[in-house]
């Protein structure tokens, strides 16, 4: 192994990424769209969800659980209307998630002492913001038929009662329950997939198409320089990135970092020796610029993104799927990251995330070098 | 006296390239079938034949970037097979296709080389003025590589495959693509290496091309056909003597001739016909009247030194027959 060839080969393919406009927007701008992107574009949080109310009861009480409702931040009421029709339609054509009626005996029956029911019409949709809304909703309702409990009772003579047991909630890790906090860390197994994997399938595949291959393999440089001295340039830029990435969520997202830099850099090191000996393994085989970079994307971007973690939890997943996350490097990296942002785990603790990456950065680096000879075929 | 063993030493190292039995098979179909070869140090070695005869498979066995099927390669004393790197450190190689780096720098290009071939630092500066020199591309080092016309590429290319001052230097169609002015200029700078001593194993498809080296090889279909100096193979490789004949219409002419007594071959040549004859003091009586029965009117007939052209066509059209039948 001479250092002088590496170093000429890693320059030149600095060079060469620095004078090609499109690999240059791919590593300044991507990773900043991307954080951009998720940090704003994709929240979870559901805040502020139109609501259509028809309330058939019209009394002072019914005006009071509608207050009630209206006072969560979850809820907008956005109309009050006159007939079921209306609220069907506000559903049918989307300008409400849920639908609340109040029916006519809503005063009568509380007054009473009765049990009344209030019905709910959630657009289920999208199946996991009717569950939150279902939720909410079932939580409004039972804090005011508490109170209308513990009035009724008072009214009645009864000594005033507090319930027996309550949950004192603390929310640990992202205090502030921001789904910004819980994505954005993960963007960075997407960002490193895009340069580690999509730009070194390219460049390989670039020097066979383009025949540039032939005249540097018919001079002494070694398999394993050419490998080293390409790929050198995407691991600095790579780690680069992810510096500015961390920066952005910290600085601007707010998003908390807890654990060591250290642990951030040496598992993002691990991650990229993945997803750059995955990209030289894939430009190896296709041989071609297209192809190379479809199957790049296919297995490390769409993986990063959908099998990580990063936005669906894998403990929700069907089963089988959950396996499969096993072999996903990143599914390690991004849990190392929720980790290192979020809980601040001291780096000693994180080695259930960090043996498999290891191990996956060895394997996959020992096949890429594996895979390339220096003839053709 | 020297021994055997001694004898055989000595055979050797005045050989830069030393082939036997070479073969190389993509699936069924052979490029090159069982050539032997052998390359003296300091010449210009020319290797000739058309399009998919096998020239670039050979050449590129022969820097160790394809694996023969079969046989033997032996490139400045090193087998080609088994020591591919030792050969790389004492070859330049051009392929066929202009392959440096279009994106980067003249000068950029040729750093990149001298440290792949790991020029030492002392010399560097001195071997990339030498290059600059040769290529006649002082001046021109920050211009980007794909700027620059063919005909500068090409000698940009060869300048970065002897960057390392290689004993031996491999040319796969170096002249492809480029005008006539700058394919003469090339071959200049071809036979100032030759005379410094360096190996020159060139293909081309251009007869003319052929004239400039100091041996050849014919190659057709795989298999050499013919070897030797190119005047040599224009003496010994046509069994006959050749006739020019200037006459219209050509394609009658040439139909009636191929079975007129005395004439071995006839093959057009430009807007002419070359024939060979078993002699050419009684055959262009003959073809004169042949001709004149049919009414195809004659305009010259004279006896030529026969072209490269025409030893190829004379050889392949016997492999062809041969093949044939």
């Amino acid at each position: 192994m001479s250092g002088r060839r590496v170093i000429v080969m890693a320059r030149k393919e600095l060079v060469q990424i620095l004078r090609d406009p499109q690999s240059l927007m791919i590593v300044i701008l991507m990773p900043v769209i991307l954080v951009v992107l998720f940090g704003y574009g994709v929240n979870i949080d559901l805040k502020g969800l139109p609501v259509f109310v028809f309330d058939r009861d019209g009394t002072q009480q019914s005006q009071d659980f509608l207050k009630h409702l209206q006072a969560s931040q979850y809820f907008h009421v956005q109309r009050v209307v006159g007939n079921y029709d209306a609220l069907t339609r506000g559903l049918d054509n989307g300008s409400a998630k849920m639908g609340i009626v109040i029916p006519w005996n809503f005063s009568q029956r509380l007054r009473s002492g009765g049990p009344v029911q209030v019905q709910a019409l959630v657009d289920a949709t999208d199946d996991n913001t009717a569950n939150i809304l279902t939720g909410y909703v079932q939580g409004v309702v039972q804090a005011y038929s508490a109170q209308v409990q513990s009035q009724w009772l008072s009214a009645h003579g009864a000594p005033l009662q507090f319930a027996p047991i309550a949950v004192e909630t603390r929310t640990w890790y992202n205090e502030d329950l921001e789904s910004s906090a819980f994505i954005i860390p993960g963007v960075l197994a997407l960002v490193m997939s895009v340069i580690g994997a999509f730009l070194t399938s390219l460049t390989i595949a670039r020097e066979w198409e383009r025949g540039t291959m032939e005249q540097l393999i018919s001079t002494p440089v070694s398999a394993g320089e050419i490998m080293l001295g390409k790929l050198l340039p995407y691991f600095v830029l790579g780690m680069a990135d992810t510096v500015v990435c961390a920066l952005i969520a910290i600085y601007w997202f707010r998003v908390p970092f807890r654990g060591s830099f250290l642990a951030l850099m040496g598992s993002s090191a691990m991650f990229m020796v993945v997803v750059l000996s995955m990209g030289f393994f894939i430009s190896v085989l296709a041989k071609g610029q297209f192809a190379a970079s479809q199957i790049a994307l296919i297995t490390t971007f769409l993986p990063a993104f959908l099998l990580s973690g990063f936005l669906f939890a894998i403990e929700q997943m069907p089963l089988p799927l959950q396996w499969i996350t096993h072999v996903i490097p990143a599914r390690y990296y991004v849990s190392v990251l929720k980790k290192i942002f979020l809980k601040g785990t001291p780096a000693a603790l994180l080695y259930a995330d960090l043996v498999p990456l290891a191990i996956f950065a060895l394997v996959l680096g020992i096949l890429a070098t594996r895979s390339f000879h220096k003839r053709l075929t | 006296m020297p021994s055997a063993r001694e004898m055989w030493r000595m055979a050797e190292s005045s050989n830069s390239v030393v082939i036997q039995g070479l073969t190389k098979r993509f699936g069924r179909f052979v490029a090159v079938n069982h050539i032997n070869l052998e390359v003296r140090a300091g010449e210009v070695f020319g290797f000739l034949g058309p399009n998919g005869a096998g020239k670039s498979t050979t050449i590129r066995m022969l820097c160790g970037l394809l694996r023969p099927t079969e046989g033997s390669a032996n490139v400045a004393g090193f087998d080609v097979a088994q020591k591919p790197e030792m050969v790389r450190q004492n070859i330049g190689y051009m392929s066929q296709k202009f392959s440096l780096y279009n994106d980067l720098r003249v000068i950029e290009n040729i750093r990149l080389f001298a440290g792949l071939y790991s020029v030492p630092a002392g010399q560097l500066q001195s071997r990339i003025d030498w290059v600059l020199e040769m290529a006649n591309l002082k001046g021109q080092e920050r211009l980007i590589t794909a700027t620059l016309p063919g005909g500068w590429k090409q000698r940009l290319a060869l300048g970065c495959a002897v960057l390392h001052k290689p004993p031996i230097l491999f040319l796969d169609e170096p002249t492809s693509g480029v005008d006539p002015i700058a394919r003469r200029q090339f071959w200049e700078l071809i036979h100032q290496m030759a005379d410094e001593g360096v190996t020159v194993f060139v293909t081309t498809h251009y007869m003319e091309e052929a004239e400039y080296c100091n041996r050849l090889a014919l190659i057709f279909r795989g298999a050499i056909v013919a070897l030797g100096s190119p005047s040599e193979l224009k003496q010994n490789s046509i069994r006959g003597d050749l006739l020019l004949v200037e006459c219209t219409p050509l394609g009658e002419a040439l139909e009636i001739l191929q079975s007129v007594p005395g004439v071995i071959d006839a093959a057009v040549f430009g807007n002419a016909l070359h024939l060979v004859v078993e002699n050419a003091q009684t055959a262009p009586a003959q073809v004169r009247s042949s001709l004149a029965q049919r009414k195809v009117a004659v305009q010259r007939i004279e006896r030529i030194r026969p072209s490269l052209e025409d030893v190829f066509v004379a050889l392949t059209t016997i492999k062809g027959a041969e093949r044939a039948a």
